[in-house]
């Protein structure tokens, strides 16, 4: 290997042990904070012990039923080609930037005790439906993840080589072959991650548990978390019970990372193989018949946000003003926050990368500790922390930014971290032959690359924290307010069409945030 | 088999391919400077192309709107031939039974097929463990085995180097000969052309020409041809 003349600048080096520090910080505080305050002489109670039963068994079904379902979704997908097909691919990564609360407001409106589905049902003479508990919690997250899941297999089968479908068409393979022999082996090297990606989601899925869980049967580990702090008060609970998410949620990122969770954004989902096999008339209406219930399960919820909430703009709550600047606040702090440790942190592994392997990958642990550490854990953690010395009440809103801001470092990292290093490796000698250093290496080569990533990062996060609905609630007294919390206050008043309202704008927020970050990063921009 | 594009015409967003020949049985080239429409023609004969108008007939009979699988020919594409997670028997196996239903003779045949081919120890591997050229080989067992009266190649030995790539280009020769096959053969290399091809048809500038004796074209080359080949 050459050795380079100047090997790492120093403002790459500071800041990116600084990040790494900051980061370390405020996930390994909390940890050792749980891990002393844990009260192992309370023990948990039955109650406790079934929060954790249901928090795995719903995770377990959420997951299997997530992606059983999307295996015909993405299949439809990869072999028609139809007018709005570009839409419904679009529609199918709306879950993952819609707020919680919003999205449940919609399932509600649809599956709800006086939903739409009730109404039908009830005029045909049938008992109305009842979704609260475990067919509630499972419906909001095959509402979330069916469409994760579905883009994930659909980059798989758009990274099928055009030529093995066109060679098993010249061999004449039925159907049933070309399952076999094509899509089943890229199902086999998919479908695990994209299992425990979706189990890891819904064992942190604070947001639905609070709304559509609770009870003794449909109780998760967070959910008795909440509890334990905001009604019993009960500290050394709280911390034991976050110590049990945290090891399970460890389990499954280690898990996962053997798997190779394949999380790419973007990439094969465009692509459309024409295929020989799928032409028969059998075929192409089970194809046409899965696409409308998917979209019909996906966007009547959210159609019917928007029919309830424009009629009731006219009359918004006073506390909207407020809420909406609280919101934005914290949803631009934290992004912010999490794309600046982003960039020193991937700067930093990219520079280990190409010197010390090992080093880099101790950094790169970190993110996964970060993944394994949920939210709501760590939010427990700096609960107990401030508690003795403040009034955690009176910090909610920089807490939440701060817990969001880690909640996002991962997906940032993980967009930023793989185009710094395909520039450094295509680039890198090039910029080093003429002497490129500093100020001007970033500017002229590093950030033409990254500021597409960086974009989107930023955007992402951005729409994550505006739709939080999770530290907050441990945190946040009576009069703090931001838009989800005070939809789930409206909601829980039973003020519907108010509720409604607030849905749009925080949607329309949310939407608007990412959309103005993503389209900074791409204006100009050349591929 | 004679192969006979009639007033034949490929529209593809801003990409155009037009063909009004016959090609004679025996082994011709197709050679013409890339993003021409070499490898769109041997898809469009082998049907995962949809013409715009025309058709296309071997040996007499229509196949203009035959499904792949019952076009008398066998394409070999420049990569991506063999399934990764099947082994070399197994890959060469489904030229004999597309769903590897094989009987014993038809396991013989198999056998026999890789033999020829020079590979007759490694059916129990997997494409990751060959080489470039031990892959293509693999294919033309198959193709073998396939025995259609057209075999077409597109670029499949462009990434291996010249004596091996020679070795291929023979062994395909003597493929062709004991099996009484048409030999369409896309290439950018005109020595490979000279090598085997007795005609050879240029194409450029969305046109497939008439063929033309591989060593007259070359040597007396249009203007579209003496660009590519820089002289």
């Amino acid at each position: 290997m050459a050795v380079r003349s100047k090997p790492i600048t120093s403002i790459t080096r500071w800041s990116g042990l600084a990040a790494l520090l900051f980061v370390v910080l405020l996930v390994v505080g909390p940890l050792i904070t749980l891990w002393l305050r844990a009260d192992t002489s309370s023990a948990l109670t039955s109650a406790d012990w079934a929060a954790v039963q249901f928090t795995l068994f719903q995770a377990t079904l959420s997951a299997i039923i997530s992606v059983i379902l999307a295996i015909p979704v993405a299949r439809a997908l990869a072999r028609r080609s139809f007018r709005g097909r570009a839409i419904l691919v679009t529609l199918l990564g709306a879950p993952f930037l819609l707020p919680v609360i919003v999205a449940i407001f919609g399932l509600l409106a649809i599956w709800g005790r006086s939903g739409l589905v009730s109404q039908v049902s009830q005029s045909f003479g049938m008992e109305r439906l009842n979704i609260y508990g475990l067919v509630g919690v499972l419906l909001a997250h095959v509402f979330f993840n069916l469409p994760l899941v579905t883009r994930l297999i659909l980059q798989g089968w758009g990274h099928i080589p055009v030529e093995h479908f066109r060679l098993s068409a010249q061999l004449g393979m039925s159907p049933k072959d070309v399952f076999l022999r094509l899509e089943l082996p890229m199902l086999r090297a998919i479908l695990p991650g994209a299992f425990l990606l979706v189990f890891l989601l819904c064992v942190t899925s604070f947001a639905v548990a609070l709304t559509l869980g609770g009870g003794p049967k449909a109780t998760t580990i967070e959910l008795a978390i909440y509890q334990a702090l905001r009604f019993e008060f009960d500290l050394g609970k709280a911390a034991v019970l976050g110590l049990i998410q945290f090891i399970i949620c460890t389990v499954i990122a280690f898990w996962s990372l053997r798997a190779a969770v394949p999380v790419s954004f973007g990439s094969g989902l465009s692509v459309i193989t024409r295929r020989w096999d799928v032409s028969s008339k059998v075929l192409i209406w089970q194809d046409a018949l899965v696409l409308v219930a998917v979209t019909g399960f996906l966007g009547a919820p959210l159609v019917a946000v928007i029919s309830r909430g424009l009629p009731a703009l006219g009359n918004l709550p006073a506390t909207i003003w407020p809420a909406i600047v609280n919101s934005l606040t914290v949803a631009l702090f934290s992004a912010v926050l999490s794309v600046i440790l982003a960039l020193a942190l991937a700067g930093f592994i990219d520079d280990l990368k190409s010197r010390h392997n090992r080093m880099s990958s101790v950094v790169e642990g970190v993110g996964l500790l970060m993944l394994a550490a949920s939210p709501f854990v760590l939010g427990t953690g700096l609960f107990i922390i401030i508690h003795p010395i403040a009034d955690p009440f009176a910090l909610a809103l920089p807490v939440t930014a701060l817990v969001n801001a880690a909640i996002s470092l991962p997906l940032a990292l993980r967009a930023l971290l793989p185009a710094m290093q395909h520039n450094r490796q295509t680039y890198g000698r090039l910029t080093d032959s003429l002497e490129m250093q500093g100020w001007a290496r970033f500017r002229l080569t590093t950030w033409p690359a990254i500021r597409k990533p960086l974009g989107f990062s930023t955007g992402l996060a951005a729409a994550l924290s505006m739709g939080d609905l999770g530290v907050i609630t441990l945190f946040a007294p009576p009069d703090v307010e931001t838009l989800p919390l005070l939809m789930y206050r409206l909601m829980g008043a039973y003020r519907m069409d108010e509720a409604a309202s607030v849905a749009l704008i925080l949607v329309a927020l949310t939407l608007t945030l990412f959309w103005i970050f993503d389209r900074g990063g791409r204006l100009g921009h050349q591929t | 088999m004679d192969i006979k594009l009639e007033n034949l015409h490929i529209q593809q967003d801003d990409f155009s391919l037009r063909a009004d020949l016959t090609i004679k049985h025996g082994t011709t080239a197709i050679i013409g400077p890339s993003g021409g429409g070499k490898s769109t023609l041997l898809l469009a004969i082998a049907g995962f192309v949809d013409l715009s108008k025309g058709g296309i007939s071997v040996g007499g009979n229509d196949i203009t709107n035959t499904p792949p699988a019952k076009r008398p020919v066998t394409l070999l594409f420049q990569e991506n031939n063999l399934f990764p997670h099947l082994t070399v028997f197994q890959n060469t196996g489904l030229g004999v039974r597309p769903d590897l239903k094989l009987s014993k003779t038809q396991i013989e045949l198999v056998e026999d097929a890789l033999r020829k081919v020079g590979l007759a120890d490694m059916g129990t591997r997997r494409p990751s463990e060959l080489s470039g050229g031990q892959r293509q080989r693999v294919a033309l067992a198959r193709a073998l085995l396939r025995d259609r009266p057209v075999l077409m190649l597109d670029e499949p030995f462009a990434a291996l180097g010249p004596a091996l790539r020679h070795e291929m280009l023979d062994l395909v020769a003597h493929i062709r000969q004991e099996q009484n096959s048409t030999l369409l053969l896309v290439t950018h290399n005109p020595d490979d052309a000279l090598r085997i091809a007795e005609s050879t048809v240029l194409v450029a500038d969305g046109i497939a020409m008439e063929p033309q004796p591989t060593a007259t074209l070359l040597n007396n080359p249009p203007p579209a041809l003496a660009a590519y080949l820089g002289k």
